[in-house]
């Protein structure tokens, strides 16, 4: 009895899908199309796209987990935009995308256009690795070691410094520095990983073009500037967007190696968002907190992508 | 590689510098070399260093009478074993479950046609300018309180195992692989599922390493995530450990906490060592195709 209401159902969905006909082709794709879509997608709307509406939906609560969360419309962000504190972060959170992202871009570019001048292979093997292996260590193991060489007393920056005749440095504890030491050690850290992607650029150069300026007379400053740098500046573009993103979300280092002091001078915009959600349990205010960050990370991509018109060359 | 045909004129005519500029070039060069190995080389070589001497300037950047009593200590202190292992356990599920969610929705958005795909695409793509940081709050609450599983390796996998990041670079090379294969599959009568299984999953291996070294580099790093979601020691991964064994060992010799540093990175040295390849051409296609 069942086995034959159910025979003929399946015979219809056989024929639905059958092979040998191009609508049953054509259906047997779509159908596997959004089974193989369904496990990625499914997980991006629970962990990525729900979250990110839960996150805007929560910043506009008061809520600590142990007692039912209260809608309080804006307060959120008035206590925010008048929180000292939060003005602190981003503060120290941009001059760190500034200072870090130029020493970056500019060491990285000058790495990488050096590094492919070089005709002698394994020299140049030599730096590619040498410049790309702290990109394999943590940041947690960054911030350790890092924060170990920049000690006032027995670290061995100062001691080297000292031998120059540079008095000691209090590289982590004196406010005017600590952003320096941070922004050092990210550098360090990141630096293999920028100068790679500007060397997968500058090998892809067309060399025709950089043939014909150098028969027409442009050599050194006068090529890099009319010449390499604009046909450059797609990767640009896409290295000072990557890295920028990066810093502004920046924890680690910081956290772990001055825990945002001396007072607030090193706090980063995520350190404040991550001690007031799972600190404080203040998982309303986290909210506005990352809520705010998301639009800065979005406001200034938007920005470089509409200044990129002014200096991106495609050729 | 792809440099030494594209070189910008003769490399060979300048095996031996020349030019002034050359010079000049290869000193900062060098000194930049200088600098990003000293951190490592002070490491490897003060883990080495008896615990009596640890915080001892000059350091002896070349360990003469090497001491591994401080490797043996970095196993008293914290639950090494279970912190390493919890780490790969962690990190190579989530590139195993990477490569399949997203080598499955690569090959969809490349090469099947179904209502609503460009959306659905585009969605993805939107997807990736979303930062971790802005969608942990309500993650938690879900790991911690809906599903109860903050504190297990659950917390550090489950989330991770879908990425719109993998989804767009397996796109890429799901399309570069002709077409013309799944005809001929047809043709000797393989099926939707054999021409994915058998033709275009093996095609697309370099994108699936890339993918598997930069994942398993992200992941084994990852200090931000555990922070938020973990509590109990034996279940850290390495990266919790490190800063713990640090806290530990505050007053004590930073030699045993750089030893742990070093142990804890020697899995990475090794997946770059058989990677390079494949993480160096990853980052590279960034560049290029900015």
């Amino acid at each position: 009895m069942v086995s034959q209401a159910i025979q003929p159902k399946r015979n219809r969905i056989t024929q639905w899908l059958a092979a040998d006909t191009m609508e049953g082709i054509r259906r047997q794709r779509a159908l596997l199309g959004y089974l193989f879509i369904a496990p990625s997608i499914i997980g991006l709307l629970i962990f990525i796209i729900g979250p990110m509406i839960a996150t805007f939906a929560l910043s506009f609560f008061k809520w600590n987990v142990f007692r039912p969360p209260e809608f309080i419309n804006f307060e959120n962000f008035t206590r925010l935009f008048s929180d000292p504190r939060v003005f602190t972060a981003f503060r120290n959170t941009f001059l760190l995308v500034i200072m870090t992202v130029v020493m970056l871009e500019i060491l990285a570019l000058a790495l990488a256009l050096s590094v492919h001048r070089l005709a002698s292979r394994p020299l140049s093997y030599f730096f590619r690795t040498s410049y790309f292996l702290p990109v394999l260590l943590s940041g947690a193991a960054v911030a350790v070691t890092l924060g170990y060489m920049f000690h006032r007393d027995f670290g061995v920056i100062n001691y080297y410094l000292g031998l120059l005749g540079i008095p000691k440095i209090s590289w982590l504890t004196d406010s005017n520095v600590v952003l320096w030491s941070v922004s050092l050690t990210t550098v360090w850290r990141n630096l293999g990983f920028t100068f790679i992607i500007y060397l997968g650029g500058v090998s892809s150069l067309p060399t025709e073009i950089l043939e014909a300026a150098q028969v027409d007379g442009a050599y050194g400053w006068r090529r890099l500037k009319s010449v390499v740098l604009p046909l450059l500046s797609p990767t640009i573009l896409f290295a000072t967007v990557t890295d920028i993103i990066k810093m502004l979300q920046f924890f680690d280092e910081p956290f772990i190696m001055t825990r945002g002091g001396p007072g607030d001078a090193s706090r980063t915009v995520v350190m404040l968002m991550y001690e007031n959600a799972f600190g404080n349990l203040a998982f309303g205010y986290g909210s506005a907190i990352a809520l705010i960050l998301f639009a800065v990370i979005l406001l200034v991509t938007g920005i470089q992508f509409a200044l990129s018109r002014r200096w991106v060359f495609y050729s | 590689m792809a440099t030494h045909s594209s070189a910008w004129s003769n490399r060979l005519s300048r095996t031996i510098p020349r030019k002034p500029g050359d010079w000049v070039r290869l000193l900062f060069l060098f000194v930049i070399a200088v600098l990003t190995l000293m951190p490592l080389v002070w490491v490897v070589s003060t883990s080495l260093r008896q615990p009596i001497e640890s915080f001892s300037v000059p350091p002896e950047w070349i360990p003469v009478d090497m001491d591994f009593s401080n490797y043996n200590e970095v196993f008293e202190r914290i639950p090494f074993w279970s912190q390493m292992t919890n780490s790969f356990i962690i990190t190579i599920t989530v590139v195993a479950g990477q490569i399949v969610t997203a080598s499955l929705a690569g090959y969809a958005f490349a090469r099947l046609r179904f209502p609503g795909r460009n959306f659905l695409f585009w969605m993805v793509l939107a997807t990736m300018m979303i930062p971790g940081q802005a969608t942990i709050i309500p993650v938690f609450i879900l790991i911690s309180r809906g599903l109860g599983i903050n504190d297990t390796l659950w917390a550090l996998i489950i989330p991770s195992l879908s990425t719109a990041f993998g989804i767009f670079l397996l796109r890429q090379y799901f399309l570069q692989i002709p077409g013309d294969f799944e005809e001929a599959a047809m043709i000797d009568g393989a099926n939707q599922w054999q021409i994915f299984r058998q033709i275009y999953f093996p095609l697309a291996s370099p994108g699936l390493a890339i993918l598997a070294v930069l994942t398993f580099n992200a992941k084994w790093n990852d200090y931000f995530t555990p922070l938020v979601f973990m509590n109990t020691k034996d279940r850290f991964p390495i990266t919790l450990g490190i800063v713990d064994l640090k806290g530990y060992m505050a007053t004590g010799s930073i030699s045993v906490v750089l030893a742990g540093i070093v142990l804890s990175t020697i899995p990475v040295i090794i997946i770059y060592i058989f990677g390079q390849r494949y993480l160096i051409e990853g980052l590279m296609m960034g560049g290029i195709k900015g």
